[in-house]
């Protein structure tokens, strides 16, 4: 077992040094946006340098003046001693911004997380083993028109009904207007009524591929043979169903959770930034729209290792729940 | 079982002819497919949202009279201040021909006037004041000549006259103020009609008239002929009316009465000829326009064609891929497999939307042109999405290349792309359809939400997403909501569509299906 992680955790160093190879390669191939405007800014200023030797000194103070292959071994060997840089759009330590946002991200992560295990996980259930019921059609059609909806869509639309129509919630941002003459509870409390419709956007167009999931896996083992001893032998319909087959369906469940586990740090890059939540997401969309390569390279490489480690528990989940799985 | 050997036996029993419908009792493993499709009520819906939405937006396209970036116009009807009009309540003085009448002996006069003398003196010359009629006096010279009116009813010369003389001024406001229709001046005889005008044979050479009207505006003259329709309007207390205007064109006309400075103001009504943005639905217009002055309903056609055909392209080229490196991979196995599916790794591992998303902003910094833009966000979009797919058919490839007609093909020595492409692929198709049709409507969403980002497809091309991205001006996502409900629609019913037909697919093509 420590082998077999071992071997997985040098292989997706493997990976992510290409995937960061080429992450790099395609970000300095791009116009550089930020550097030239930041060099148009400078020149323009009275008794200033021309445009072109602004450009030059910028960018090699940014290290861009340097072949890809050198600057990506440079910023590898920064990024392995931990200096990140700092960032060109916020103007400080890429790692001081980060841990700034960090935290909304991951409470909206995994309040919506929950939600959606409290709710499909029960819902997959009863359609799974009333399959081709009303219930079934409905509860499958239901999580299909969640896949289905446009973020974006569903945000205005909440938006539309719960901000603007019923005055329910701000339509923007992380707190109201009143936060700073709020006691602690307040603050809390209004920090939370800001967080209901991004976070009921999460749960509702991310409920429906694990409800989906909890069916198919349901299914699957009630055709099992073991189920079909179970009822051979007089079990109630019930304890057939929540003691031998529901406890099965939960080992592809566990692992499907616990690779989720590391994505909650990655951010919901949409809502975020349409519910405009200073989240990872809404904030990394500004840095890679800006231009911000030490941001921008933070970030991805960031959600690439989330990735892999994402893959690599649910793999090693996968052998410790189901006994029958072992690992070489 | 049993049923099938009772079928036999009967067969053997009595002879069917070909054409009896008993005989036709088995089916096809495709008609099997498609029968358990149709049983199922979500894929037969998913299938009639496809359907409709495809013919609404390619057939839909070519019937509409109207074109992609056809904009629309309108008039908008603002009112501009165009005369004031004020009654004249002070008199005025003219003088005759040859005198003169100065501010000193008009204050004199004034002043006899209010104390109601019929005359007075100034400088050692007296003068006499004679009440000619309801606010007409007319002061004269103790010989008895007269030398100056004083009247508030103002005599005006009609359009393209001359001045009337003064004479003739004394005359008609004689005439006028004591209601004659008739006097005469200066040796010719001039006719009054009701509506004050001055008449010299038939010719109109002038008016009377207790209303001052001043144009607001430079370059405008008035008519006489406005002129008596406004004042009817006045003296009927209209706040409205119409004229037709020299140009024969119609224009409306609104009076509003100013107690305070006693004018009255008259607007008028003139018409700008701008895009017609935000219309409400209409007739000619179902859905309204947007804020280009476009029509929405063939907008969303033609975003439809474009969401469809960027979604099919994309899958096209992912499927390609994947099929190609995944069926080689699957194949081959060994270090080419090794290789493929580490690449395939990091294909897996690379984050495709923000990356999109800096190629997008990278192409908004270039200023590409819409269209080539469109050709590599489909590139993009599928060369970042093959890797589910290679892994896909290589997991299939490999339980299926054990099995015993591989092991034939092999002994017949059928060439190896043949082996790959007719005998293994063939059989990772159904699983294949399944995924590019729910694929279908995951590549729809990832354009439409680039697209309301901004950084998908641009404009002058209409698509789903850019036309919701109206909403990020909150005023047009409170007020008009024809403009992007619709598209928000359109986008969720075609992509329920493909997920209920992927679904449909998928319980169809499951031979372990019980219906």
């Amino acid at each position: 077992m420590r082998n077999y992680i071992i071997k997985r955790i040098i292989i997706s160093i493997g990976i992510l040094f290409f995937v960061t190879l080429i992450i790099y390669t395609l970000i300095r191939c791009l116009p550089t946006s930020y550097v030239e405007t930041m060099a148009i800014q400078l020149s323009s200023k009275p008794g200033s340098k021309p445009y072109e030797e602004w450009l030059a000194q910028l960018n090699a103070s940014y290290g861009l003046d340097q072949p890809i292959l050198v600057g990506y071994l440079h910023w590898l060997g920064d990024f392995a001693r931990g200096n990140f840089g700092d960032s060109w759009k916020f103007t400080v330590p890429v790692v001081e911004e980060f841990k700034s946002v960090i935290g909304v991200s991951f409470v909206m992560g995994a309040i919506s997380l929950i939600l959606q295990l409290v709710i499909a996980i029960p819902l997959g259930v009863v359609a799974a083993t009333k399959q081709y019921s009303r219930s079934d059609y409905i509860i499958s059609a239901s999580a299909l028109v969640g896949i289905s909806l446009p973020t974006f869509f569903f945000a205005t639309v909440l938006k539309l009904i719960f901000a603007v129509k019923l005055g329910w919630f701000d339509t923007h941002g992380l707190v109201g207007r009143t936060y700073a003459q709020l006691d602690s509870a307040g603050q809390f409390l209004d920090m939370c009524a800001h967080l209901v419709l991004p976070i009921v956007t999460l749960t509702i167009v991310s409920v429906g591929s694990l409800m989906r999931y909890t069916r198919t896996n349901m299914l699957e083992v009630l055709n099992a043979d073991y189920i079909r001893t179970a009822r051979a032998k007089g079990l109630s319909e019930s304890k057939v169903i929540y003691h031998h087959a529901f406890r099965n369906t939960l080992i592809p469940l566990v692992t499907i959770v616990g690779g989720s586990l590391p994505g909650l740090f990655s951010g919901a890059l949409i809502t975020e930034t349409l519910f405009s939540i200073p989240g990872i997401g809404y904030v990394s969309y500004q840095a890679m729209v800006a231009g911000d390569i030490p941001f921008t390279m933070f970030y991805l490489t960031f959600i690439a290792i989330l990735t892999l480690a994402g893959n690599l528990i649910s793999d090693v989940l996968y052998a410790v729940v189901d006994p029958r799985v072992r690992i070489a | 079982m049993s049923d099938e050997l009772n079928n036999k036996n009967q067969q053997e029993e009595e002879q069917y002819s070909l054409n009896d419908d008993r005989r036709v009792k088995v089916l096809s493993p495709g008609a099997l497919v498609v029968k358990r499709f149709f049983r199922n009520r979500l894929a037969v819906l998913g299938l009639i949202m496809l359907i409709v939405m495809f013919a609404f937006s390619f057939i839909g396209g070519l019937i509409t009279p109207y074109g992609q970036a056809e904009q629309f116009y309108t008039y908008t009807y603002l009112e501009k201040e165009y005369v004031g009009v004020t009654r004249n309540n002070d008199l005025r003085y003219a003088v005759a021909e040859g005198q003169e009448f100065g501010t000193i002996l008009q204050a004199q006069f004034l002043l006899a006037q209010s104390k109601g003398k019929d005359s007075f003196e100034y400088k050692g010359e007296s003068y006499a004041v004679a009440e000619e009629g309801p606010d007409l006096y007319s002061i004269s010279k103790a010989d008895g000549t007269v030398l100056a009116i004083a009247y508030k009813d103002i005599v005006n010369a009609a359009d393209g006259m001359e001045e009337p003389t003064f004479p003739v001024k004394y005359g008609a406001l004689k005439a006028y103020v004591n209601k004659e229709t008739e006097f005469s001046a200066e040796g010719a005889d001039y006719a009054l009609d009701e509506d004050g005008n001055i008449l010299s044979g038939d010719e109109v050479i002038g008016y009377i008239s207790r209303f001052v009207v001043a144009p607001k505006e430079n370059g405008v003259t008035i008519t006489r002929d406005f002129k008596e329709r406004l004042e009817e309007a006045l003296e009927t207390d209209d706040e409205e009316f119409v004229y037709v205007g020299e140009d024969g064109e119609e224009h409306s006309y609104s009076i509003s009465y100013d107690a305070s400075a006693l004018v009255w103001s008259v607007k008028q009504e003139t018409a700008t000829y701008v895009y017609d943005t935000y219309a409400r639905p209409s007739y000619a217009h179902p859905l309204g326009t947007d804020n280009n002055g476009m029509d929405m309903l063939v907008r969303l056609m033609y975003g439809g064609r474009v969401s469809l055909i960027i979604g099919f392209i994309v899958v096209i080229i992912e499927t390609f891929l994947g099929v190609l490196l995944g069926g080689i991979s699957g194949y081959f196995g060994g270090w080419v497999d090794n290789l493929i599916m580490r690449l395939v790794d990091i294909f897996y591992c690379i984050p495709s939307m923000p990356i999109i998303i800096i190629l997008g902003a990278a192409m908004d910094n270039m200023r590409v042109d819409p269209q080539i833009r469109m050709l590599y966000l489909m590139l993009i979009l599928g060369f970042l999405g093959w890797a589910g797919i290679a892994r896909l058919v290589r997991g299939q490839i490999l339980s299926l290349r054990e099995q015993e007609f591989m092991t034939a093909t092999e002994a017949c020595g059928i060439r190896v792309s043949r082996r790959i492409f007719r005998h293994l692929i063939p059989n990772v198709i159904p699983q294949l359809i399944v995924t590019c049709t729910m694929g279908l409507g995951s590549v729809i969403l990832t354009e439409a939400t680039l697209s309301f980002l901004g950084l998908g497809v641009k404009f002058p091309f209409a698509s789903w997403g850019n036309i919701i991205s109206d909403v990020n001006n909150s005023y047009v996502m409170t007020t008009f909501w024809f403009v992007w409900i619709p598209a928000g629609l359109c986008l969720l019913i075609t992509v329920l569509g493909f997920n209920f037909v992927g679904d449909g697919l998928r319980d169809a093509f499951d031979p372990k299906m019980k219906r």
